[in-house]
């Protein structure tokens, strides 16, 4: 294949995917592009939503504009309980959604929704890229997210008890601290993962798997085996906030795909990144220090996962050792993938991942508004997932334009 | 004078029994009645769904490939099963239709595994995403078997009673025949022995003329056809199915086999090891039930601190046997 001279071929196919999905969101869901500007109701007046005449489906009559007040507090936390259902405990705690919003304006509607939801799988997909772009994986990025929730929401709880260091300052300013501890052991566990497939030369996956498997039982021996919970107003406002229009975690995400950005595309970093995932020993030769690059790469995605176990945890308001990014390693390698990285390494897309993950929550959101169990959800992900690898797969590509082209059958695709 | 050259390849399972000898021998002097043969006997009846999963894991990985559908394959035909017997089917044709759906969703991975050169990590995950969704479909509460005939004679008839309360369950004997088939496979048969080689090189497995494709989709049909069953051996065991069971079991299968010394990254181990990953797993399981003052998520930090402790064995001796190959 030729070297693509457009610059955002990789994002085709997702691009196509996103496209269709919304299309058929657009004909077959009401109301699902309507976003709504709302202010902000700072004296918490009566609340007095016209409740729709119309039994409440479940998926159709999501925030819609009559009653989207408390439609929009009740069926958030019911939509997360149902999607938790399917392997979390949900704690049917009843969101108080004033967050501290700058401009008192608020963004409601599904896109926003699904942008929001889907902050966790993007955060995650920006570090898996990069460890992804090495020719490494990292399967522990779900058991780290459990780790820097457990820490955050353990942290809290003692703060709010006063029973450490910082808890004079006051609960609006000492949530900075479990922030803080959280990723620092999210780091740490990504510079554990780093010095295992870096320094020891395992391979990756083996590498990781030592984390996932034991990452649960840290963080459960963080809380204790219990599930915490927390209302503080900083820490919840990190996911379910809004700032600026727009809800707080997607700025997170914003912030931190911009700062990748400038990382991989403003220095030598990124092309570090592929000419270490093409050709380890080629760049060591060529005086590329690959060890560290890989090393580095996975101390991100450690910090990524941090960020990702924070937005779990904020968006629940609880630690769950359990339960925090269960499978939610494998979201991230799927948005990955379908954003155009290959898993063999040496190339990479941020844009791709952001694209890939957006598209597996729209997926995700669809099927709930289709009021479909969200156990089942998995079918079809599981459907897009294998038909978006085969789209990509040169193999595939070959044999059915051998099919489509007679002529190229004679050719040979072996 | 020449030493007794203990062969490197024996070492990790080697290691794997030592492990096994010790944390026995640590529960025997521990706790006074877990060196009664009762304890041991329920080592396998309560792990024998996982040891039949991990044979299936333990072939697949040996191919160099990876298989994470396990568990949700498990957890799809217990309840199918469940579900069959539920609405009036008899249950020996539940059984076999939930084998031949495993065997089929086995054969259909490899195929997409093989001809589409795609990466078995993602082909096994979406497989298990799709298995697990399909198990919902079926039946999203957990059913449970009750007075079927079948059911009653595996449990009343085919149980081998040695008195004091000691049963060897149907289950068992399932798992070691299987175990023992499965050796036979690996050591003595000629496919067998071409996982072995595609696990090491498969270029080189390839040149040679070994049948690739068709080893590796029968290895996965294989590993199909042992997911299926141990999801069978499972609702035996709990007479019962759930959609949401066996959620992570996939990596208990693979630590099992990763402690049972077979390498990661193929082509080096013994399926026999398995078994003792798997009892491994099942005695610190015990030992911690044993103790009830140790929280079971110990476990978990247990079981990820020896697949570490063999990773690391395992790359040692990979180096050191090529450091030996170079030097020759």
């Amino acid at each position: 294949m030729n070297k693509s001279s457009n610059k955002f071929r990789h994002l085709v196919w997702p691009l196509v995917s996103l496209a269709l999905l919304l299309l058929f969101n657009a004909i077959f869901t009401d109301n699902f592009f309507k976003i709504e500007v709302k202010k902000q109701d700072s004296a918490q007046a009566v609340q007095t939503p016209s409740v729709p005449t119309e039994s409440p489906q479940p998926g159709t009559s999501w925030i819609t504009p009559e009653n989207y007040e408390t439609v929009s507090d009740s069926t958030e936390t019911a939509a997360q309980t149902v999607k938790d259902s399917a392997g979390q405990q949900a704690v049917p705690e009843k969101k108080d959604g004033k967050g501290v919003s700058i401009f008192g304006y608020y963004l409601y509607g599904t896109p926003i929704d699904i942008l929001n939801q889907g902050s966790k799988v993007m955060v995650l997909a920006i570090g898996m890229t990069l460890v992804i772009a090495t020719g490494g994986i990292d399967i522990s990025v779900g058991a780290v997210m459990a780790i820097a929730g457990a820490i955050a929401a353990l942290l809290i709880s003692m703060l709010d008890a006063g029973n450490c260091i910082g808890a004079g300052m006051g609960p609006s300013v000492y949530w900075i601290i479990p922030v803080i501890a959280a990723l620092v052991l999210a780091t740490l566990a990504g510079f554990w993962n780093g010095m295992l497939v870096a320094g020891f030369g395992i391979q990756p996956m083996v590498a990781t798997l030592v984390l996932m498997v034991a990452g649960r039982g840290v963080a459960q021996l963080i809380t204790d085996g219990q599930i915490i919970t927390f209302d503080n107003p900083g820490l919840v406002f990190l996911c379910n906030g809004h700032a600026l229009f727009l809800p707080f975690s997607v700025w997170i995400v914003i912030a931190m795909y911009v700062i990748a950005c400038l990382l991989t595309r403003k220095t030598a970093f990124g092309l570090f990144i592929e000419s270490v995932g093409n050709n380890e020993r080629a760049s060591r030769y060529a005086g590329i220090e690959a060890r560290r690059i890989k090393w580095l790469t996975y101390v991100i995605c450690g910090f990524c996962a941090g960020v990702a176990g924070l937005l779990a945890a904020s968006n629940i308001k609880c630690a769950d050792s359990n339960n925090a990014g269960l499978y939610l390693e494998l979201d991230a390698i799927l948005a990955t993938v379908i954003g155009g990285t290959s898993m063999a390494g040496g190339r990479f897309f941020l844009s791709g991942s952001l694209v890939g993950a957006i598209l597996i929550q729209t997926l995700t959101t669809t099927m709930y508004m289709k009021n479909v169990s969200p156990a089942i959800v998995a079918v079809p992900k599981a459907m897009v997932v294998i038909i978006v690898c085969l789209l990509q797969s040169p193999v595939f590509r070959a044999k059915v334009l051998s099919i489509f082209a007679s002529k190229a059958a004679k050719g040979g695709v072996q | 004078m020449k030493k007794f050259k203990f062969p490197m390849r024996y070492v990790p399972i080697s290691a794997t029994i030592l492990v096994f000898f010790i944390v026995y021998l640590i529960g025997i002097i521990s706790f006074e009645n877990f060196g009664s043969p009762k304890v041991f006997i329920d080592l396998f009846v309560d792990n024998a769904y996982l040891g039949i999963a991990a044979i299936g894991t333990a072939l697949v990985i040996l191919t160099g490939g990876i298989d994470l559908s396990v568990g949700s394959i498990i957890a799809f035909t217990s309840i199918l099963i469940a579900k069959m017997i539920a609405t009036g089917s008899n249950a020996l044709v539940a059984i076999a239709l939930a084998l031949v759906i495993g065997i089929l969703f086995g054969m259909l991975q490899g195929w997409l595994i093989h001809c589409f050169s795609l990466p078995p990590f993602l082909v096994t995950l979406a497989g298990m995403f799709f298995i697990r969704g399909c198990g919902f479909i079926v039946s999203e509460e957990s059913i449970g078997i009750k007075n079927d005939p079948v059911f009653n004679f595996i449990q009343n008839d085919l149980t081998i009673r040695l008195g004091k309360g000691m049963n060897i369950r149907f289950i068992v004997i399932v798992y070691i025949i299987v175990l023992i088939a499965a050796i036979f496979f690996s050591q003595r048969t000629r496919s067998g022995r071409s996982i072995y080689a595609i696990g090491d090189n498969e270029l080189a497995a390839t040149l040679m003329g070994i049948p690739v494709g068709r080893t590796k989709i029968m290895t996965y049909t294989i590993a199909g056809f042992c997911s299926a069953l141990a999801g069978v051996v499972y609702a035996v065991y709990l007479k019962a199915g759930n959609p949401l069971n066996c959620v992570g079991l996939e990596m208990d299968a693979i630590a099992a086999v990763v402690i049972g010394g077979t390498l990661l990254t193929g082509g080096v181990g013994y399926v026999f090891g398995s078994l003792f990953g798997v009892l491994v797993l099942g005695l610190i399981q015990t030992l911690i039930v044993f103790d009830g003052r140790i929280n079971s998520w110990w476990t978990r930090i247990i079981v990820g601190l020896l697949v570490l402790a063999f990773i690391f064995m395992q790359n040692l001796i990979t180096k050191i046997s090529k450091a030996k190959s170079k030097s020759q």
